[in-house]
């Protein structure tokens, strides 16, 4: 063999074995991820679109057996005011599981605030629930091992292994946990899993008749809401806790915390 | 060495063999963490199936495809409501969660309460909010003896076709 043959033909060789038969088709990343989709569940609150009605509240109650009359719930919605002379009142009354009703504020043991309507500068509603935390406090307290959180994201609690020990309520910088008034263990959000795993939406978001609350995939970029979050303002509740939450609010304002 | 401390010693090796026997009775075999680790996800596994268990009450199908479940068999109803307005509403906010409906329970117990209107139909004096595009009233002046749904349609609550 000459030189010359065998530098081209090693050339050749090397070529050849380094592109991989893979890399000769044309690959359309969605198609890949769709193949693969991974599954991690997060939320999406607009601020703008609440109006405080509750319905989302009286269907989480319904939906997951949590008692009415009790002073718990997993899910409720804050009402802010802002009067002209610079005061801020916040409110929930009941979490608001049968809506705001009326325009006084209640600041708690019986006391209620009027507000002169001409004094209210601004006002909005909130809706809070578990932020479902990529490093949640409340898991890593557990003496147990009864609370967890899931391949896809979803925060639980063990009612069979939690002892009610109430570490986690008190771990919780959103005050999303509460100790259940008839099963007697720490009670929280589920991102209504039982409904998520089936295709169907949570049944708050399903009560929603604003569109206020999302449900989304947030490792799905397909997904209109995913798209919203990757895009668009958003901020999360507590940020610097480090908790790394997975509700999403859109129109965040500074005081809800 | 001397008895004195042997005895003592004894004692706690078999107290720690007693709770590591109790331990390995007691905890259930699928105890586990998944991919987030000891810290985050140490858990039993087959709790998550139990919540996947939960029984499923709203049956409707929500936004996404919305009155679908209802539409089946209350098509009429539900293409009235879909056109605008309180179209948006889910049935069974007031016709109340379906369960198997109909086969269990056969009717629904509908809330007809003024409740459940003035969630969204009291009038607040907030103009910055979304509420602002809701027709309000004061429950405590309007009509207080009533029912909202003596005079207003819920499915068509157009004031000019009352």
């Amino acid at each position: 063999m000459e030189r010359r043959d065998f530098l081209k033909n090693s050339i050749m060789i090397v070529a050849g074995a380094s592109v991989p038969l893979s890399a000769l088709e044309f690959v359309d990343p969605k198609e890949v991820l769709a193949a693969n989709l991974d599954i991690h569940w997060a939320f999406l609150l607009n601020t703008h679109k609440c109006v405080g009605c509750g319905f989302c509240v009286k269907a989480c109650k319904t939906e997951n057996d949590i008692p009415f009359n009790a002073k718990v719930t997993r899910t409720w919605v804050e009402r802010y005011v802002y009067t002209k002379d610079d005061r801020r009142y916040i409110d929930s009354p009941d979490g608001a599981l049968n809506g705001y009703t009326e325009s006084r504020i209640d600041l708690g043991q019986g006391n209620f605030q009027e507000i002169d309507p001409n004094n209210v500068g601004k006002a909005f509603f909130v809706p809070k629930l578990c932020n479902h935390c990529e490093t949640p406090p409340c898991t890593q307290v557990c003496p147990v091992g009864a609370t967890y959180k899931t391949d896809d994201g979803v925060v639980l609690v063990d009612k069979e292994w939690c002892i009610g020990c109430g570490y986690c309520i008190m771990a919780c910088p959103y005050g999303a946990r509460f100790f259940h008034p008839t099963d007697h263990v720490a009670d929280k959000c589920t991102f209504c899993y039982h409904r998520i795993t089936k295709g169907l939406e949570t049944a708050c978001v399903n009560a929603c008749p604003f569109g206020a609350r999302k449900m989304l995939n947030i490792k799905d970029i397909n997904d209109p809401n995913t798209q919203i979050i990757l895009n668009e303002r958003v901020g999360v509740l507590k940020d610097e806790f480090g908790t790394r939450p997975q509700a999403f609010y859109i129109g965040l304002a500074q005081e809800v915390r | 060495m001397k008895n004195h401390v042997w005895r003592p010693l004894f004692a706690v090796l078999a107290l720690v063999v007693g709770i590591l026997v109790f331990r390995l009775f007691y905890v259930p075999s699928d105890f586990g963490s998944g991919e987030r680790g000891f810290m985050y996800s140490y858990h039993r596994l087959s709790n998550e199936e139990e919540w996947k268990a939960q029984p499923v009450k709203y049956s409707d199908t929500g936004k996404t495809n919305m009155h679908e479940f209802c539409g089946e068999c209350h098509s009429d109803v539900v293409e009235i409501r879909t056109e605008d307005l309180h179209g948006t509403i889910a049935c069974e906010n007031c016709h109340g969660p379906a369960f198997d409906h109909p086969e269990d329970p056969e009717t629904l117990v509908i809330d007809r309460g003024r409740d459940v209107c003035l969630r969204c139909h009291t009038d607040l004096p907030y103009t910055t909010s979304e509420r602002k595009r809701i027709p309000g009233i004061d429950p405590k002046e309007h009509n207080v003896d009533d029912m909202c749904v003596d005079c207003h349609d819920p499915h068509n609550p157009r004031l000019e076709e009352m």
